[in-house]
């Protein structure tokens, strides 16, 4: 029944990665140099990956939409990243790290990939501490670490609260020291329109250069997608304005499959929704979960007399609080994983005890403060802290945070093998953009791990097995090749399309539809009816767009309302796709939460007997339905348990 | 609260610019500046005008992607943010907000309120990293280094490369973000084996650039959205100075 061969090599899963080293095909130097390799997006990712295969000698090409590599959207990660150094002697190790990894995506994560991820999780630090990012230090010169939700030993490894930005910006000197040297050939603001297949293989790309407008094609004989995930979707979302699902999508409609599309993750602690403008949700990192302790009132009255300004929260007893997360979850307390954090926030603000607005719970430093001092909890918070005060104009030292969970992440996307490579041969998908490494829910301060795994040291051994038998392949002139020339002309085609319609309605308003339809069926509680009713609203609102969007000015130059277009064009598809696999898998896994299975504790309730599986969805046409196909998911290391946090 | 809004308007690189009026009503004090401007360019979708183009990202105030110059001041009228940071509650009803981008030779307008800003990656490029591949780095705990030195370099690595201290500068000079580079590198052991010629590469090309010279006037450091010290370039000069005694 399947078509998927997910390649995990031999062995023991502790052997595996040493096994697949050991007999992969490797290029030799004087061949690399006739290798071309794309890679678009420049985040953790796909900068070190770029980088990697520079200093390895190959000829590499550079996509990003950005103006400068640096501003991928990895730079907005603020709390850390793990790994399995053991540092702190507080008995972690590497199996402890695979371990809680595949638990906290729910046993829905590829266990061979997890453990690699695991294993160079420790390399990843070296690295870094190389290239001269400057982590947290103890007085006596060593590195810091603190604890991150989902994990019962302190593993996480942080620069103040911009590790992703201290982390990118290592990956960022690696690139520009290839771009100099020549290896590397770096094109900002440029989007990748298009995937080129030429015989069954990924060859190349078709990009839009966003100041221009120029449409232009790019061989490659092999390509990598680095592109992040698809929150943006959902239209307020923690994600950069421009993060977008597009390169991905293409991908997918000419043959990658997308891996679980539905396991979206929910981040527990963003700043709250203020208004009909809203632009985007700002996140207020997890590691503030180390200190802060959250509650809501425990009588109703208290929670109506605060959304009624009559009563503020510094003024209720410790006795007149419920801190919901210690009192369900005593093991874990504050620190539980992301989607049980969120779905208990939701619980509380439906019953009615939500402050602010009513979608709101508290986040509080007082004790932290009592027993550390202000000093302490500056040193650690200060960046977040004065960002919650400049947006919300309350003091956090004085007063409770307020937040709410909001979209953060996505688990799913572009399926890919235990090398990276999707279903397409020479197509690779790396980072956020992939599936495979965090099951149905991420653990903080996995992403960054995982982005620079598989940028520094996955990709730059998996694709020279594939690359080994392309050295006799000649680099093509895309002025010639057929597949070039049409895939080029169908991107022009399709933006002509957009630029003729010159409705009546912005893309912006599109899109906050999408948004809401979203949020309301396809978030962070589902069923079946609002799933089929999402279905329906979305193919209508696709209809909708294709009749009435509006884009402004010329395609040939600087044109941000068809940049929009063309990525909302993209999600008003991919957002179908969503529902469809989250209405089929019936079960509740991670941040896929079905109301129908549940515990009687409102738990999720996994299906294992018929649900142990990626769901990877292949492309069949516009009108018609995509064809599921379904990768069984094998334990052998980790015995498959109900995940329990209490 | 109801505003005038002065935006610059410049079709792209090699047409001459203007200033243009738009009034904007109904504005929460609540909302960012940006989210000001994208309800002001709603508004400007239906009269049929081509909205304002401006860049932005993340929208949190680290990708440095932000910039304009508000009413005079890189990143408007509030101090340690980014544009994207910046609140209407810093204004008044009946205010008028003049919007320019970014004015400096070394970051050509491309667009409205967007300037080109690949000179920073340029300078960068030159020199701006510690020379090592991936993989076969010692342990990260090979080398102990001091909290103190640690911290400072961090303070200078949270640089997000905007271009505030550029703008602000009225000599043009880019010293405040080399220094960052230079200065964080510097600090570290890491970093201290190429400190001398990362420092004259950086230099050299940001002289090439057309950026301007540092007078210390120190508008830069009060300008810089991290809040970073004018003491990282007198960090780079002593740098820059032994590493050109050494010639």
């Amino acid at each position: 029944m399947t078509k998927l061969d997910s390649k995990i090599p031999e062995g023991l899963v502790a052997e595996k990665w040493d096994n697949y080293k050991a007999h992969q095909g490797l290029v030799n130097p004087a061949n690399k140099r006739k290798l071309d390799i794309i890679v678009v997006g420049t985040g953790l990712a796909g900068g070190a990956a770029a980088a990697s295969f520079g200093e390895l000698g190959f000829k590499v090409k550079v996509f990003c939409y950005q103006d400068s590599p640096r501003r991928a959207h990895s730079i907005a990660a603020q709390g850390g990243i793990n790994a399995a150094k053991n540092y702190p002697n507080d008995g972690d190790s590497i199996y402890r790290l695979f371990y809680d990894t595949v638990k906290g995506g729910d046993y829905r994560a590829r266990e061979a990939n997890v453990y690699r991820l695991a294993q160079v999780s420790n390399d990843i630090i070296d690295q870094c501490v190389a290239q001269g990012v400057p982590f947290a230090r103890e007085y006596g010169g060593l590195l810091a670490n603190r604890s991150f939700g989902g994990a019962q030993v302190s593993r996480t490894f942080y620069a103040r609260g911009q590790t992703g930005q201290q982390l990118l910006l290592g990956a960022y000197g690696a690139l520009n020291r290839q771009i100099h040297a020549g290896t590397v050939e770096m094109h900002n603001r440029t989007e990748m329109m298009d995937v080129v297949v030429v015989d069954g293989k990924a060859r190349g790309i078709i990009t839009r250069n966003l100041i221009t407008g120029e449409i232009k094609a790019h061989f490659g004989h092999a390509v990598v997608l680095a592109t992040g995930g698809y929150g943006n979707l959902f239209f307020l979302s923690t994600n950069a304005m421009g993060s977008n699902g597009s390169a991905a999508w293409k991908a997918y409609k000419k043959g990658a499959y997308m891996a679980n599309p539905c396991y979206v993750q929910i981040h527990p602690t963003c700043i709250p929704v203020h208004g009909d403008f809203q632009s985007k949700l700002t996140l207020m990192s997890e590691s503030l979960r180390n200190d802060g302790r959250i509650w809501v009132p425990k009588n109703i009255e208290d929670s109506v007399a605060i959304r009624e300004g009559r009563l503020k929260p510094t003024d209720l007893t410790e006795e007149q609080r419920d801190y919901y997360l210690e009192r369900r979850y005593p093991a874990f307390g504050n620190l539980v994983p992301r989607d049980v954090a969120s779905r208990a926030a939701k619980e509380r603000c439906d019953a009615g005890f939500g402050v602010g607005t009513g979608q709101a719970v508290y986040l509080d430093f007082k004790s932290a403060i009592e027993r550390l001092g202000e000093d302490l909890i500056r040193e650690r918070y200060g960046n977040l802290f004065q960002m919650y005060e400049k947006i919300v104009d309350e003091n956090p030292y004085k007063t409770p945070m307020m937040i709410y969970p909001a979209i953060h992440y996505t688990m799913g996307g572009i399926w890919v093998d235990y090398e990276l490579m999707t279903s397409i041969p020479g197509l690779y998908a790396a980072g956020e953009a992939n599936f495979s490494d965090h099951g149905a829910n991420r653990l903080g301060a996995s992403a960054l791990m995982q982005g620079l795994a598989d940028g520094y040291f996955v990709l730059p051994f998996t694709i020279q097995n594939y690359l080994a038998d392309e050295i006799h392949t000649p680099r093509m002139n895309v002025d010639e090749v057929k597949e070039f020339i049409d895939a080029k002309a169908n991107v022009i085609a399709h933006i002509d399309k957009l630029m003729s319609i010159q409705g009546s309605r912005t893309v912006d308003s599109i899109h906050k539809e999408l948004g809401h339809i979203m949020w309301d069926n396809v978030g962070m509680a589902r069923n079946k009816k609002g799933l089929e009713t999402a279905i329906e609203k979305i193919s209508a609102l696709r209809k909708e767009f294709w009749k009435e969007v509006k884009v402004p000015g010329t395609a040939d130059s600087l044109n941000i309302e068809l940049e929009k277009a063309n990525r909302v064009a993209d999600f008003l598809e991919l957002g179908e796709l969503m529902a469809r696999d989250a209405l089929h898998r019936e079960e509740s896994a991670g941040g896929h939460f079905r109301e129908e299975h549940q515990t009687e504790e409102g738990e999720a309730k996994r299906d294992d007997a018929n649900f142990t599986y990626v769901a990877a969805w292949e492309y069949k046409g516009d009108d018609v339905a995509p064809e599921l196909h379904k990768e069984e998911l094998k334990y052998e290391a980790i015995e498959v348990k109900v995940r329990n946090y209490k | 609260m109801d505003l005038k809004i002065k935006a610059w308007r410049q079709k792209d690189a090699t047409s001459k610019g203007q200033f243009e009026e738009y009034q904007i009503a109904n504005i929460t004090e609540d909302s960012s500046f940006l989210e000001m401007l994208d309800v002001l360019n709603e508004q400007l979708l239906a009269q049929g005008t081509e909205p304002i183009a401006f860049d932005h990202d993340c929208r949190e105030g680290i990708c440095g992607m932000c910039s304009l110059y508000i009413n005079g001041r890189a990143h408007g009228p509030d101090t340690e943010i980014t544009t994207c940071q910046l609140h209407m509650r810093k204004f008044k009803d009946g205010d008028t907000i003049t919007i320019e981008p970014w004015r400096s030779g070394g970051f050509p307008v491309i667009k409205d309120l967007m300037v080109d800003r690949t000179a920073y990656d340029k300078i960068l490029q030159a020199g701006g990293y510690v020379s090592v591949n991936t993989g076969g780095v010692p342990d990260a705990n090979a080398i102990a280094i001091g909290k103190i030195e640690s911290d400072e370099a961090m303070d200078a690595a949270t640089c997000i490369g905007c271009g505030a201290c550029v703008a602000t500068c009225k000599n043009s000079s880019a010293m405040l973000f080399v220094a960052n580079k230079v200065s964080q590198l510097a600090l570290l052991p890491q970093g201290k084996v190429e400190g001398a010629r990362r420092a004259k590469a950086m230099i050299a090309t940001m002289d090439e650039l057309g950026f301007g010279n540092c007078t210390n006037t120190g508008a830069c450091e009060i300008e810089c959205p991290k809040g970073i010290s004018i003491s990282h370039i007198a960090r780079l000069n002593r740098e820059f100075l032994c590493a050109s005694a050494r010639d």
